[in-house]
């Protein structure tokens, strides 16, 4: 018997029987789609984190003061404050530090800004120009301010789109003035929207000369002269181990430090905190995926139990059949392939709700989803194999009846 | 041949050193009260189930031994089955069921199929029916179609089990006259009945109970 014969025979049955056939496909719809969508909602997130990440800059270390670990005890990230302007302008030195190509010192705070009545808090960020190379930002409005504007204390600012739209709603920024904690400011640019990242709205943010943030903030809080982070770049991607070692050995010898183990800041490189944040993702992915996983195996079951109902109200077909010639491989092979359309129907039907929801979803959840073509054909054939693997032991029951018995239960 | 069914104490011998040849051509009435072992008889004649001992040979080949498999094929080929309950797949058209068996025979391609499967509905004077589902159809029109579907395959022997037993006796009739025509173009027939009207009809009656063959007569020509 061919399988073009095979096909249609169950093609016939399963028609023949079409609500229970819809409301099975149904089950394993719901399972494949979930899946897809789960999938894609994680490949998105993670797609995100890193783009973010990237957007933070390339060949990127960050240095920041504390050890994860000092003397067995976990200080945690930024619990010290041990980072100076002079760690910083050691670093610069191309002498020492031949792979590092950008040092910008930064020291953080929240602070408070108006602009005539319009009020705001934002972090506000005292760096150098180097900064905004190394975090790969632009001004796109406007000039940033220069080194020598660092070095004469100029009080000039540079804002994000948000802060713009919070303090000048709908009027120029270039050359108005702001005032930061009371001190006025010259706005002189405004940055090029960059969104939000893992753990910071980048869009949210002031950059002043670190010269100027020292007075502003310097007499606030006990480490007045320390830095919140050294931001370094590599001289290329394949520079990002030797430009670490060079920081770490350099700062080690500033900070009179005999071993690394004794370390009191942290150097992290970028990559690293995109394999952190993607395995996050990752993480979440695995467990909604998980999830769906599950509703796919009751899709699953759901199909043995329709086909077991199957086998067991057509006995006596089975038995005309095998009376008319058909041998036991060819009534295993009949219900393998009705179990098997079943779950070609649940998954190519539960594709197409996925993507259809994954057009859907993102303008509701304000989540992106990215769905892969190994996703849709994956799921595809998972549900084929579904429909088969729970098709084996009804297929056999039906293959194993014997003819005189299926005759006879009339 | 003998067939039992159980074993020990409770053993049920449904035939007991069954000896019977069957001619090629023959028309042959198996008749017997139920219990009498007349259908676990049919069975073995139709290759649905073998003898416990003993052998049952067709045109000389011993099919009492075969697998599942290779008695599928046998049934496929060389018999033709038909039921008392017709048996016809209710969904499919008469023509594509009596296309059925020539699908399980592997014949190709598709057009030959039908092309034969609509000479066998004509033979039983249903070819103005061929697109008619079983359940537009009588009764007696629907056990047509079920000669038909046996005749098909061209088998050795034609096999009808109570053939007219859910049949008005007008239609009856009918039906057992396409028997003798069938008969009449040279093919083995076998009918199991209790009917005495039904068997009068063959060349040759069988009387089995409990399990043996009490009489065998040939009426004369």
């Amino acid at each position: 018997m061919s399988w073009l014969e095979l096909f249609r025979g169950a093609l016939d049955s399963l028609l023949e029987r079409r609500s229970r056939s819809i409301l099975t496909v149904l089950g394993l719809l719901i399972g494949i789609a979930a899946v897809i969508l789960t999938v894609g909602l994680g490949e998105g997130a993670q797609a995100q984190v890193g783009s973010a990440i990237s957007a933070l800059g390339t060949n990127m270390l960050i240095v920041t003061p504390g050890s994860v670990s000092t003397a067995g005890v976990s200080g945690g990230l930024g619990s010290a404050s041990t980072l100076t302007l002079a760690d910083a302008s050691a670093l610069s030195n191309a002498t020492d530090c031949p792979q590092i190509s950008q040092v910008a010192p930064v020291s953080q705070h929240t602070a408070s800004l108006a602009a005539g009545t319009n009020t705001w808090t934002a972090p506000v960020v005292g760096t150098t120009p180097s900064y905004l190379a190394i975090r790969d930002r632009q001004v796109v409005l406007g000039q940033p301010f220069t080194a020598g504007e660092v070095q004469a204390q100029a009080h000039v600012a540079l804002i994000g789109t948000e802060v713009v739209q919070n303090l000048f709603p709908s009027s120029r920024t270039i050359g108005r003035t702001i005032t930061i904690n009371g001190v006025p400011f010259s706005v002189t640019g405004e940055l090029n929207p960059a969104g939000s990242s893992a753990n910071a709205n980048e869009d949210n943010l002031v950059i002043i000369p670190i010269s100027v943030a020292e007075s502003l903030f310097g007499s606030r809080g006990p480490y007045a002269q320390s830095l919140s982070q050294i931001l370094l770049s590599a001289t290329g991607p394949t520079t990002m181990s030797a430009a670490y070692q060079e920081a770490d050995s350099l700062l080690l010898e500033l900070h009179q430090l005999p071993t690394p183990a004794a370390a009191d800041f942290t150097i992290t490189p970028q990559t690293s905190l995109l394999a952190t944040a993607s395995s996050v993702s990752k993480t979440m992915t695995v467990l909604l995926g998980g999830i769906a996983a599950i509703a796919l195996l009751v899709g699953g079951i759901g199909v043995m139990n329709i086909m077991l109902v199957s086998v067991s109200e057509r006995v006596q077909e089975i038995g005309l059949r095998k009376a008319l010639g058909a041998t036991p491989g060819v009534i295993l092979r009949q219900f393998l392939i009705e179990a098997s359309l079943l779950g070609l129907g649940g998954g190519v039907l539960g594709v197409g709700l996925g993507v259809g929801g994954s057009l859907l979803v993102p303008s509701l959840l304000h989540a992106p989803i990215v769905i892969s073509l190994p996703a849709v054909v994956g799921a595809v054939v998972v549900a084929v194999g579904i429909g088969l693997c729970f098709g084996v032991y009804p297929a056999a029951r039906a293959a194993r009846l014997s003819p005189i018995e299926a005759l006879r239960s009339a | 041949m003998s067939k039992s069914y159980g074993s020990g104490a409770a053993q049920v011998d449904a035939l007991r050193s069954v000896d019977l040849t069957v001619e090629r051509g023959d028309y042959l009435a198996i008749m017997g009260q139920s219990g009498s072992g007349k259908s676990t008889l049919m069975h073995i004649l139709g290759c649905l189930d073998v003898p416990t001992s003993g052998s049952y040979r067709i045109g000389g080949a011993d099919v009492s031994q075969l697998t599942e498999a290779a008695l599928a094929e046998v049934r496929n080929r060389r018999v033709g089955f038909v039921f008392q309950q017709f048996h016809l797949l209710p969904r499919i058209s008469a023509v594509r069921n009596v296309e059925l068996p020539l699908i399980y025979g592997g014949m190709h391609p598709r057009a030959a199929r039908r092309e034969r499967a609509e000479e066998a509905l004509a033979i039983v004077g249903l070819e103005d029916r061929l697109s008619h589902r079983p359940t537009e159809l009588s009764g007696g029109q629907q056990q047509r179609v079920a000669i038909a579907r046996a005749l098909v395959t061209d088998p050795d022997i034609l096999l009808a089990d109570e053939p007219t037993g859910n049949l008005a006796s007008d239609q009856a009739t009918e039906l057992l006259s396409i028997f003798d025509t069938v008969h009449d173009a040279g093919r083995t027939v076998v009918l199991i009945t209790h009917d005495p009207d039904v068997a009068r009809r063959a060349r040759r009656q069988v009387r089995i109970r409990d399990g043996q063959i009490v009489s065998d007569v040939n009426k004369p020509a």
